[in-house]
């Protein structure tokens, strides 16, 4: 298990889905430990009943079915597939919408679902995912990106009341990858892709209204982990380039250094 | 529950996901792929066929260079200078280096036969050509090796036909205490034609980089150009070719950068925004109300 996620560490986060279902194969044993430990990107299906789209994840899976958060229906149809109680049911629903305006805000287009089910004592769980196809014959609004993909899956543990506080445990996970095409003579790709995973604890006033707490922790984590990729992962890319072949002017300027 | 029914794997199957996984490695980082893969696979044999099929691949896809025993520099582990499986020349020293793929370290060396090396006539060009792109890559990577290789017409002996040297340029830098390792690989294919008296050159640049702490991102970037020059005497085509090398790897570069630093705010923008499009955090606790009344904010139109 160790030196499968050994060998997810270093695989280019754009063949993770082959990576997996390789592992999965060499090791049918450990199958559900590596579901679990492994995210890859986040599948589409269409929900029959409204035409919305909806995304695909362990949590609303049952035996070969996944349950849409439109309509609450399993896809292919199942006789005795699991539901959330009517309470979270409700909370689904509202968190739904919700982060469907939130998605349209940030990404202005893309496809979001969220997922709740009953949580360890007392508490409850969810899991918020983005998908965004942001290609230029994708949602891509400024047509940059020859390949862009995002996908964004936050799961978040809700503890129960303890002394008129909550815990609120989240881990998300970004996967993505863009390619561009090279602004020099001649033709070429410019592709970065990239996964990484973070954890964010929160104890809050119960009197906070759970989905605006959530909300505000996704989004900071969100706006987080952007950043991170952004300036961070990317930048030490950069950084490496220019190690290697550091550009001209620099080396012009540190000729005459000792 | 539905694990029963996955069938076993054949060796053979399970040979070409090693394979694949130890040819997709980053750069660098093959050594650290096979020691995962082989806990993995558990099984010696399957082990060894895929490790044996993989890093001679996996060692000429990425140009890697190896010190040569009897300090005479480097030699590059190129196609270009494929003799045999564990054969490569290196046409600066004319030394024919043997090489261990998998331990990735040439073990002996011994000069090259004639029969193995152009002609007076080729070698006259493919010299001056080696001691400019010396030059260039010498003021230019600071850790990078290149080669000059004949890869047509090696015993042409004067004037009047074709041939073709290719120029093979390595530099990379593994840092994995810092979590990061990086390739730039870059192959000029330089054909001299007689008729016209042209100079074809074509090129193909890969630079490669990955970043992994808590993380796994990879830049993974590939450029073609071409462009020519007259065919002239050995020295002046050499000053050519290598002025063009230099100019096109140099706007390349810079078109590196560009990409860069059009990301944070254009490129990166069509996936996910910094903020939303109201420019302000979104108001959480107002959208419960509205999604509360979903047929209103619908007309509204989404946001505001």
């Amino acid at each position: 298990m160790e030196a499968a996620m050994g060998l997810m560490r270093r695989i280019p986060p754009k063949n993770s889905a082959t990576a997996l279902s390789a592992l999965l194969s060499l090791l049918p044993d450990q199958s559900s430990n590596l579901l679990s430990q492994i995210d890859q990107p986040l599948e589409v299906l269409c929900d029959m009943d409204c035409g919305k789209q909806f995304l695909l994840c362990e949590y609303n899976r049952d035996a070969d079915s996944y349950r849409s958060p439109w309509s609450n229906k399993y896809h292919p149809p199942l006789d005795d597939g699991l539901y959330p109680s009517p309470e979270l049911r409700k909370l689904e629903i509202e968190a739904n919408d919700v982060f469907a305006i939130y998605r349209d805000q940030y990404y202005e287009g893309g496809t979001s679902s969220v997922y709740a089910w009953e949580g360890d004592n007392g508490g409850f769980a969810a899991c918020f995912l983005i998908k965004k196809d942001g290609s230029r014959t994708g949602h891509g609004r400024r047509g940059y990106l020859q390949e862009g993909s995002w996908d964004a899956i936050h799961v978040i543990e809700v503890g129960a009341e303890e002394e008129g506080r909550v815990h609120y445990c989240l881990t998300s996970t970004i996967m993505l990858s863009l390619t561009t095409n090279t602004e020099a003579s001649g033709s070429g790709t410019f592709n970065l892709s990239g996964s990484i995973r973070r954890q964010m604890n929160m104890d809050l006033s119960v009197e906070e209204n759970r989905l605006c707490s959530m909300g505000r922790m996704i989004e900071e984590m969100e706006s987080k982990l952007r950043y991170s990729l952004d300036q961070v992962y990317f930048g030490k890319t950069k950084e490496m380039i220019c190690t290697l072949r550091p550009p001209s002017e620099v080396v012009q300027m540190t000729m005459p250094d000792t | 529950m539905a694990d029963e029914e996955s069938q076993e794997l054949s060796d053979k199957q399970k040979k070409e996901i090693a394979k694949w996984f130890l040819v997709n490695s980053p750069a660098g980082e093959i050594q650290y792929v096979a020691k995962d893969v082989r806990s993995i696979l558990m099984d010696e044999d399957v082990y060894n066929m895929a490790v044996s099929e993989a890093f001679p691949l996996y060692n000429k896809a990425h140009l890697i260079f190896l010190e040569m025993p009897n300090r005479s520099g480097e030699v590059i582990v190129t196609s270009f200078g494929e003799l045999s499986v564990n054969e490569y020349l290196d046409p600066r020293t004319a030394q024919v280096a043997t090489v261990d793929h998998i331990k990735q370290a040439c073990t002996v060396v011994r000069p090259a036969t004639d029969e193995e090396l152009p002609s007076v006539y080729i070698e006259d060009f493919r010299c001056a050509l080696d001691a400019e792109v010396i030059k260039y890559v010498g003021e230019t990577y600071p850790k990078g090796v290149c080669s000059v290789y004949c890869v047509n017409g090696k015993d042409v002996e004067g004037p009047g036909s074709n041939f073709e040297l290719a120029v093979v340029i390595s530099a990379a830098r593994n840092s994995p205490q810092n979590f990061c390792n990086g390739t730039w690989r870059s192959i000029w294919n330089v054909g001299f034609k007689d008729d016209p008296q042209m100079i074809e050159v074509t090129g193909k640049i890969q630079v490669g980089a990955h970043y992994f702490e808590e993380g796994n991102v990879q830049l993974d970037a590939e450029h073609e150009c071409m462009d020519s020059t007259i065919f002239q005497h050995p020295e002046d085509c050499a000053i050519a070719i290598a002025n063009i090398i230099r100019h096109h790897e140099t706007e390349y570069m810079a078109s590196l950068e560009v990409s860069y630093s059009k990301l944070p705010d254009t490129t990166f923008k069509d996936l996910r925004r910094k903020l939303p499009v109201t420019r302000t955090l979104f108001p959480w606790h107002n959208t419960l109300q509205i999604s509360l009344t979903r047929d209103i904010t619908k007309e509204l139109g989404i946001g505001k």
